[in-house]
């Protein structure tokens, strides 16, 4: 362990963060040391505690509603977590099994799921997102769908080629003449030999999907208030730049540290499975 | 090539119907406009007769047809807050901004990204290389909304180098075009790194060399050259992004373009000015793919059939 730290440490370093970063979100309530959805308005606006105005009360200050912003962090990483989760496993699971039945069956099941594919990338998903947003109005399960809409058809890309490849082996052929079924064949031997890619795609939309939450909140159709997300937390804290900064630059470095960890993460982790290329080859 | 071109020309305008579908749909979908129009005092026969105005009281489907007939004719209707512009009036009036800062901020991410890919992949495994990956890193992780905030506290209000928004002369388009190119920079700068390495290794690299080309040549001309494919390839993703870039940073900048028109009329439920401007957005987003594309083609003989 110590030699790997010392290998590559921005890859330790950033395996710490995450981890920290799922255990915040899953342990927020014993954590948090003030209800995040409470405010003291007497406390309103504290700087944090290192401030001369400052106290150990509240670590990281309190926003305009006397609110505690470190508690009000460590739920909103529980909102970035759910979101993430849910989007990433919603949008894999579909998006891997249309690319899988695409690949694997081919003709014009095939011709039409692509279709569909390319139409969902050439249009400008995000301004979709932000009308079924506010349409919809704003709760978890919209902000979920919205993203899973946005992320499906990478995965169906990359799961109909890796199929592709997967079906011109032997093996396949010769489930065939065993008699197994197309449903049995594409469970039991196309998704194995497929999942570690997708697993690896998955790992590298993490950030983004962390991103587009922050942005989508930011925007006003995120989670709800009073519930926090680190995007409407920066967004209430934007017009108090000036007068109180902690508001806006807290959860935007709670965003950039996040992201920042994972996307080191989900390179070394495509590295590490394919060492033809050094770098993470993204697009 | 042609049929190349038609085939793409055809599957966009599959794609603009389908999108107009969409928007319109999700337009009717909730809300009634009248509603949002008229104020409370407003009387039965007045309301009456705007549903009428509207063509609300038609059948959908019919009223789907008017919408398509008119749109075809150049008109999108007229927004539906206060002054009653005409919705297409309001994007000719926003475009130009928007254009500005997109090709300024794009024009900052090739200019500086691309040296910087460069300069990491020459000094392969040195502190330089490192720097500059880490710098990329950082400029994918970071969110565009909060850079550009931090970047208004910082060079507006603590350092007052700069105005915190508006629009008029340069000074208001550096922090809007740095914001937005900062991911786009961080990109590049990767992939061009990435392509020169493969690049600096390859055999023509060894000639140009051999030739006794002087380095500056071997790298800036022959290397990089190659090297510039994959860029084009990542322009797609680049379009993408500037469109959710638009939308957030013309909304934290107060810039006067379409992105900020298109959150107005969708917060304000505006459905003829948003209809338009999504229809804008997405005939621009595609003209940009089919440019790329045909660049692509044009650029790579290898595709070029």
């Amino acid at each position: 362990m110590m030699a790997f730290a010392r290998k590559s440490p921005l890859l330790a370093i950033s395996m710490v963060l995450c981890v920290t970063f799922v255990l915040i979100a899953l342990f927020a309530p014993w954590l948090a040391p003030h209800d995040p959805m409470v405010g003291e308005l007497l406390e309103r606006l504290m700087p944090p505690a290192w401030n001369v105005d400052g106290n150990w009360r509240h670590p990281l200050g309190t926003d305009i509603l006397g609110r505690d912003i470190l508690s009000r962090l460590m739920y909103g990483a529980q909102v970035s977590l759910a979101v993430c989760a849910l989007a990433i496993l919603i949008a894999g699971f579909i998006g891997s099994s249309l690319g899988i039945i695409a690949g694997y069956v081919g003709g014009v099941v095939d011709s039409i799921i692509m279709r569909i594919v390319d139409l969902a990338i050439s249009l400008p998903i995000i301004l979709l997102a932000l009308l079924f947003g506010v349409l919809f109005g704003p709760s978890l399960g919209n902000i979920v769908i919205i993203i899973s809409l946005v992320l499906w058809s990478q995965f169906a890309r990359m799961a109909r080629g890796e199929t592709l490849k997967v079906k011109q082996n032997d093996y396949i052929d010769l489930a065939r003449a065993a008699g197994c079924s197309a449903l049995r064949i594409m469970v039991t031997h196309v998704v194995p030999n497929v999942a570690g890619s997708l697993i690896v795609l998955a790992t590298l939309q993490v950030g983004t999907v962390i991103i587009m939450e922050a942005s989508l909140s930011f925007l006003g159709v995120g989670v709800p208030p009073p519930w926090p997300a680190w995007g409407s937390m920066i967004a209430e804290g934007r017009s108090y730049v000036v007068s109180a900064w902690w508001l806006c630059i807290f959860p935007g470095l709670a965003v950039l540290l996040t992201v920042l960890s994972v996307n080191v993460l989900g390179d070394g982790l495509t590295d590490a499975l394919n060492p033809a290329t050094r770098e993470g080859r993204r697009r | 090539m042609v049929p190349y071109f038609l085939r793409r020309f055809a599957e966009m305008l599959i794609a603009l119907w389908l999108m107009s579908m969409i928007v319109f749909a999700l337009g009717r979908a909730t809300g009634d406009p009248v509603a949002l129009l008229l104020n409370e005092y407003a009387s039965d026969q007045d309301r009456i007769e705007l549903t009428q105005e509207l063509g609300l009281d038609k059948p959908v489907v019919t009223q789907y047809a008017i919408f398509i007939k008119q749109a075809l004719q150049g008109d999108l209707g007229v927004s539906v807050s206060g002054d009653r512009r005409p919705a297409l009036e309001l994007i000719a009036e926003r475009l130009p901004a928007s254009l500005l800062l997109a090709v300024t901020a794009l024009i900052v991410s090739i200019v500086i990204g691309i040296p910087l890919g460069v300069l990491a992949a020459v000094n392969r495994d040195t502190w330089i290389d490192g720097a500059a990956r880490l710098a990329a890193l950082l400029g994918q992780s970071v969110p565009v909304f909060w850079l550009g905030i931090v970047l208004m506290y910082l060079f507006s209000v603590t350092l007052g180098w700069l105005p915190t928004s508006g629009y008029g002369e340069w000074r208001h388009l550096v922090l809007p075009a740095v914001s937005m190119g900062l991911f786009t920079i961080a990109a590049i700068a990767r992939l061009v790194r990435v392509g020169m390495i493969e690049a600096l290794q390859s055999e023509y690299v060894k000639l140009a060399r051999i030739k006794g080309l002087s380095e500056t040549t071997v790298v800036w001309k022959h290397a990089l050259r190659n090297s510039l494919l994959p860029v084009l390839t990542y322009m797609g993703a680049f379009f993408a992004t500037m469109i959710t870039g638009a939308v957030v940073v013309e909304t934290v900048f107060a810039w006067p373009g379409i992105g900020r028109l298109a959150y107005e009329s969708i917060m304000n439920r505006d459905f003829p000015v948003m209809q338009a401007v999504v229809l804008t957005m997405t005939v621009l987003f595609m003209l940009a793919n089919l440019i790329v594309d045909i660049a692509y083609a044009r650029l790579d003989p290898r595709i070029r059939q």
